[in-house]
């Protein structure tokens, strides 16, 4: 099927297309049509021979042009929030579809991501650690390089963009790991925007350092005690302030989750990791890497990276969550591995819940993976079979943490380190002619006192 | 046509709103939801919603957020609220309905939650984080089996779409006071009667509305504004008072707050 490879495990037996079909004149003209598959010798084909020559014909993937005008990325994703929200995303959508095609929202941005946040970030072989593991090459893509120190900055700036198109003055934000704290508190003091920042208390404690940034740079960050204090807690506070200010405020939200249009705009914003790539691949080494590997808690770098590699099927894509002490629940936080899907924070995605649909607790030693749910695009993945979704525990991210900064004197993100320890095992099991990109999300500055921590209380 | 129904049939003949209002399931317990289900029923309450404790409550203001951690933690779970909901129904006549997260419904599957409710007696529902754009199925679902989902209109919802929210509702439509969470107000926003009143001469479905009332003032202020009104987080904020002091005290104030409000209703 010339074009579209369609995943050996594919659930779907019905998949929607948009086709772009030229006609004689050249004009081309859009429509949709639904294809049956079956299973024909474990490879999913189209029912009649009609059906496979419009898909041999069609030129856009069926995996990539998610999500619906109703925010479906098959059956996940969607809007469940009160319906004081309704107008406001309504708003955003269409405030950011006129972005998208508008030309000078697309430069303002791409010259701010040059000159402010120092993109492209460079791709960089890890050599050392590419010798110590023994095996596959190990690549980074640097978004620790980044202004603020990882990847979040490219979504706040284009929100904050947004905001401004939207005439609001202020803005609130969630934050885990303090990273997208900073990044929002950053977007914000450049463009003169108010800024509340909710995070939880445990958090607050374990990430010390992004808070007194974000105070610095003039964002007001209010603690959150309810729950577990971590970034499931902030994002409820955030959304509660939301529910009374949304006339006038724009939420930023970090991740690829929540209601949509938030997970589309997130992927989009931060698809320019893996948009830079695909070009450096090319440049540094003449074809496009064999498998990428990224962390996933809400799943925003996975989602930037991968997305412009999911139509590249020969590239192997895997994504990391939080396995934390163990498999028992409440050890870890892996709702791809261990969850099932369920409503949470305003769409229907895995979700660890118990069987009445309450929010279970999870754990992790990062605090910007330590979320029970993840965004729909990855559960769609994962259903398709696009994307391998693994876990990697506490323990094996600390290691990482150690090898990458003794090897190549970086010290990653406890975030990053969890995708640096699967491509470290992946590397040793792959031949030397192998190449593995890793996103590096962040820098570990933040995490050096609470790491230190741990090596006296190992009982993380 | 629903319990729902046929109760705002009565009150529109006797030309009365409806008093309704919200408690929390299993907060402190079950045992004490009961007492005051059958104290608001005997206080001539309408109708009742009982909220369903929820893990992630993001239309709800802290008074009844720290409800739903109480009744967690006594380990409150869906099917004993169900089983104490099934006994009290069958000894009070007014229909009672649960404010219930979609997370919940979508959990226990949609039909076995509607099954559940009915066999407890409940007549309805409200799911205030299904928006009418993903409600279709359960809409569907619960009006071949005479359940009533109680839809919600906010004051950011444009007028056009009001109408449409209004269409999928059954029972009657809840107009959201406030462009905020659940919590007592001293003031209400002054255009709220005039939107109600919009809404009333396009909408046949009897209009209620709920968030933000505290008292008997603001009783008499809306009383004639719409066909009823729901007050929240006025009584379970009393209620919160039977974790630590004797409960008799307490139902005895639950119920004396629900005869002023009965009161102001009247008198308007």
């Amino acid at each position: 099927m010339d074009g579209l490879s369609f995943p050996a495990r594919l659930h779907l037996t019905l998949i929607r297309i948009r086709l772009t079909i030229e006609s004689e004149d050249g004009v081309n003209a859009g429509g949709c049509c639904v294809v049956h598959l079956d299973c024909h010798k474990g490879a999913w084909r189209p029912k009649d021979s009609e059906e496979y020559g419009l898909i041999l014909r069609s030129k856009q993937s069926v995996l990539t042009d998610v999500p619906d005008l109703a925010g479906r990325f098959d059956r996940f994703g969607g809007r469940y929030v009160p319906e004081t929200l309704m107008a406001a995303l309504d708003e955003l959508a269409v405030e950011y579809d006129r972005a998208r095609q508008d030309s000078t929202f697309q430069s303002t941005l791409s010259e701010l991501l040059s000159d402010y946040v120092g993109r492209p970030s460079p791709l960089y072989f890890a050599e050392r650690l590419t010798k110590h593991c023994g095996g596959a090459e190990i690549w980074l893509k640097r978004e620790d390089t980044n202004h603020t120190g990882s990847h979040k900055i490219n979504n706040t700036l284009g929100q904050a963009l947004l905001t401004i198109r939207m005439g609001k003055r202020r803005v609130i934000a969630e934050t885990g790991a303090g990273q997208h704290g900073v990044a929002t508190a950053t977007a914000c003091a450049r463009f003169g925007l108010d800024c509340v920042v909710y995070m939880g208390e445990e958090d607050i404690r374990r990430q010390a350092p992004n808070v007194f940034s974000m105070k610095l740079l003039g964002a007001e960050v209010r603690p959150v005690g309810t729950g577990s204090r971590t970034l499931r807690d902030a994002i409820n506070e955030a959304m509660r302030d939301w529910m009374a200010s949304v006339q006038t405020s724009h939420y930023i939200l970090g991740s690829v989750v929540g209601p949509h249009p938030f997970p589309r705009i997130v992927r989009d914003f931060q698809s320019v990791i893996g948009r830079e790539t695909i070009q450096q691949c090319q440049a540094k080494f003449g074809r496009l890497p064999d498998s990428l590997v990224a962390c996933v808690g809400g799943g925003s770098n996975a989602a930037g990276m991968f997305y412009p590699f999911i139509d590249h099927a020969d590239v192997a894509l895997i994504g990391v969550e939080a396995g934390g002490r163990g498999d028992a629940p409440g050890d870890h936080a892996s709702p791809l591995a261990f969850g099932q899907p369920g409503v949470l924070h305003g769409s229907y995605s895995y979700v660890m819940q118990d069987e009445d649909g309450q929010t279970c607790q999870v754990h992790s030693v990062s605090a910007g993976l330590d979320y029970p749910g993840v965004g729909p695009e990855h559960s769609y993945w994962k259903e398709t079979g696009r994307v391998t979704y693994t876990t990697c525990r506490d323990q094996e991210a600390l290691a990482a943490f150690d090898t990458l900064a003794r090897c190549e004197g970086i010290l990653p993100a406890l975030e990053s380190a969890h995708a640096i320890a699967q491509a470290m095992i992946l590397a040793s099991k792959r031949p030397k002619n192998h190449r593995i990109v890793v996103c590096l999300s962040g820098r570990g500055d933040k995490d050096a006192a609470e790491v230190a921590r741990l090596r006296e209380d190992p009982g993380v | 046509m629903s319990v729902i129904d046929t109760v705002f049939g009565q009150l529109r003949q006797q030309k009365r709103s409806a008093f309704m209002p919200f408690i929390t399931a299993g907060d402190p317990d079950l045992d004490f939801t009961a007492d005051v289900l059958h104290a608001l029923a005997g206080q001539s309450a309408d109708l009742i919603e009982i909220g369903i404790p929820y893990s992630d409550p993001i239309a709800d203001g802290p008074v009844i957020q720290a409800s739903y951690t109480r009744a967690f933690d006594r380990g409150i779970r869906v099917r004993d609220i169900f089983r104490m909901l099934e006994q009290v129904t069958q000894d009070i006549t007014i229909p009672v309905v649960t404010m219930v997260s979609y997370a919940i419904v979508l959990r226990h599957g949609p039909r076995e939650y509607v099954e559940a409710a009915q066999a407890a007696g409940v007549a309805g529902a409200i799911v205030p984080d299904l928006p009418v754009d993903e409600a279709e199925g359960l809409a569907t679902l619960c009006h071949e089996t005479d359940f009533s989902l109680i839809q919600l209109v906010a004051p950011t919802t444009p007028r056009d779409r009001a109408l449409r929210i209004a269409k999928m509702s059954r029972g009657f439509l809840y107009y959201v006071s406030v462009t905020g969470i659940t919590g007592e107000r001293t003031a209400l926003p002054p255009e709220l009667a005039d939107n109600v009143a919009w809404l009333r001469d396009h909408v046949l479905l009897p209009i209620c509305i709920g968030f933000g009332i505290r008292g008997p003032e603001t009783v008499r202020q809306l009383a004639s504004a719409a066909d009823g009104l729901i007050v929240g987080s006025a009584f379970v904020r009393r209620i919160a008072e039977a974790a630590t002091r004797p409960r008799h005290e307490v139902l005895e104030e639950v119920k004396q707050f629900a005869a002023e409000l009965v009161g102001a209703l009247k008198l308007s």
